[in-house]
């Protein structure tokens, strides 16, 4: 069955939500001409990028009613968004949430917290502990959602497709470096070839918006993409600029290529957990199983 | 020197220009500003600026002032008249040498070497404050025309040439500006003649740091962009002299690059523990009526 998904590659403007919800509502109804099931936005849609001391002051509930509003527009469509989530315990994470007809689907918190180079998140935001995938039910199935530096660890959308995913999610604001140079090149180009190898390995379609515009010194790439399960690519926005790409994908492609390459179903999980759980313990400075087994 | 090994910064001149353009333009709206203010010395730096600023705000909201002492050379102010005719941008000749004159009076010495880096930055400070004054008197911003050469060398004057609202070849390499100089259209003659600072006459960036702009920009590439060690620049080829000079001058002027360091005191500190974006809703300036 063939469905259409947008990607709302906009500029959000850092630190007013109330300028973002705007710009949501704007992508939401343009999507819902082009007949989208689903429209993905940026990481931190709501909110701008470069928060710092500005987190608790844009952080919203879960049950907030502005982030239930966005996609109001259009209730049958499913909406995705990054935003400041503070959790009741007062956490305060970078979260996308996936929202239909005022319903919150699911949510995700950035599980790997980019600290380093020119990244600042781990002082200002907490790590998510969960990586999960969400039902939202024909023709998409389930939705598994991710928020950008998590897709630099393979580990998280493996998690999700073997988790049963049929479409990943990447939300993203990704500062580009140097055009041109090898440098920057190399980060897009690293963004591409992980795309194309999740989509390929996890045989699973893959939507990843980035967004554009500039915070401080950083400008936003934007380049977003939407995946086929056999790895080839369906629509692709341009870089630097705001943009609203709409594609299409069958899910009778998803089921055709995991005949063709049943790579999910030959996974072999308990050897997976078992060397896993033998590095770990390793890792820990605790002997493991087998090596206690060697030693005796 | 291995030209492989250890190869000049590269650029894709027209994807710089497109982020630096939407680096001015959002500087701009983000600050609530329409129009530029910039010192044009006829040299590719400002030129350079000159044109990624008209691009992004246009020329008729793009002020450049020249801003020569009685010993500038006259090349320069033609140079820099090149730039005001290809760009149709306002321009404005302010003569530094009334105010600058009595306090050089004032300075004395027996080291030649050091008198001429003081007397050049009171020149340097002395256009700062008539930028800043046509700022203010022309409801604009001022846009620094300090490149990443410079920056990391600290071949610049605090509080002079390298006060500025914004930093749009910051991270431009002098190697790599050329590129993206030409291909804004910025003229030849602009782009291919010796830099100079016009401090004193005859005087050249690359004979008072004693080295080519081609050979610091690979050795701060490397050390500065790859992360090398000295040793591993000099094992790619780059004289040992070179590198540990450069690597030396990056650490000394960190200083310049920096805000200054406060005393901490308090529970919350700017700088420290008051970390906030400098652009964010009520940040931007409402323009008075």
């Amino acid at each position: 069955m063939e469905y259409r998904i947008a990607l709302a590659q906009v500029a959000p403007r850092l630190g007013d939500i109330d300028a973002n919800l705007e710009i949501v509502a704007d992508a939401v109804r343009r999507s819902a001409t082009e007949g989208a099931t689903l429209t993905v936005l940026p990481e931190l849609a709501l909110t701008g990028y470069l928060l710092q001391d500005l987190v608790p002051e844009v952080a919203l509930r879960r049950d907030d009613p502005r982030l239930l509003g966005i996609g109001a527009e259009a209730p049958e469509m499913l909406v995705a968004a990054g935003f400041v989530e503070e959790t009741e315990d007062h956490r305060f994470c970078n979260s996308v949430a996936l929202v239909r007809g005022g319903r919150l689907m699911g949510l995700h918190r950035k599980v790997y917290l980019p600290t380093y180079g020119l990244f600042d998140e781990g002082r200002f935001t907490r790590t998510g502990d969960r990586i999960r995938t969400v039902e939202v039910g024909e023709p998409i199935g389930r939705i598994g959602l991710s928020v950008c530096e998590d897709f630099w660890h393979a580990s998280v959308p493996m998690i999700q497709a073997l988790d049963g995913a049929s479409l990943l999610v990447n939300v993203a604001a990704g500062p580009s470096r140097a055009p041109g140079s090898s440098a920057g090149l190399a980060a897009i180009a690293g963004w591409h070839k992980m795309q194309d190898t999740y989509a390929l390995l996890g045989t699973v379609p893959l939507a990843f918006c980035n967004r554009v515009g500039n915070e401080e010194g950083l400008t936003f790439w934007g380049g977003s993409r939407l995946l086929a399960a056999d790895g080839s690519v369906v629509a692709e926005a341009p870089l630097w600029e705001e943009a609203l790409v709409v594609g299409s994908l069958d899910s009778d492609d998803l089921r055709m290529t995991r005949y063709g390459m049943p790579l999910l179903s030959d996974e072999r999980l308990e050897l997976t957990r078992r060397e896993l759980d033998r590095i770990i313990a390793e890792r820990s400075g605790l002997s493991s199983p087998e090596r206690e087994e060697a030693e005796a | 020197m291995s030209a492989t090994s250890t190869p000049l910064p590269a650029i894709e001149p027209a994807q710089a220009s497109q982020v630096i353009i939407g680096f001015i333009r959002s500087q701009m709206e983000q600050a609530g500003f329409e129009r530029i203010v910039i010192g044009l010395s006829g040299g590719v730096d400002s030129a350079t600026v000159a044109f990624l600023c008209a691009r992004a705000v246009g020329a008729d909201n793009l002020l450049a002032v020249r801003m020569p002492y009685r010993t500038s050379s006259e090349a320069s102010e033609t140079d820099a008249m090149r730039v005001v005719d290809a760009l149709g941008c306002r321009t404005e000749r302010i003569d530094i040498t009334p105010m600058v004159d009595p306090m050089l009076d004032l300075i004395a010495g027996d080291d030649e070497a050091a008198l001429r880096v003081r007397r050049g930055n009171v020149m340097a400070r002395q256009r700062m404050i008539v930028l800043y004054d046509r700022s203010a008197a022309w409801d604009a911003l001022v846009a620094g025309t300090s490149n990443k050469t410079e920056a990391l060398l600290g071949y610049g004057t605090l509080h002079g040439d390298m006060a500025a609202a914004f930093s749009p070849i910051g991270d431009l390499y002098k190697t790599q500006l050329r590129d993206v100089a030409r291909d804004l259209g910025v003229p030849e003659e602009i782009v291919a003649k010796p830099p100079s600072a016009d401090l004193w006459p005859g005087q050249t960036d690359e004979e008072e740091l004693g080295r080519s702009y081609e050979s610091l920009d690979r050795a701060l590439f490397a050390l500065v962009d790859r992360r090398w060690t000295v040793d591993r620049c000099v094992r790619q080829g780059l004289p040992r002299e070179l590198v540990e000079w450069v690597a030396r001058r990056v650490a000394r002027m960190e200083f310049k690059r920096q805000l200054p360091p406060v005393a901490k005191l308090s529970l919350r500190t700017p700088g420290f523990d008051h970390l906030y974006p400098r652009r964010r809703p009520g940040s931007r300036r409402v323009p008075t009526q």
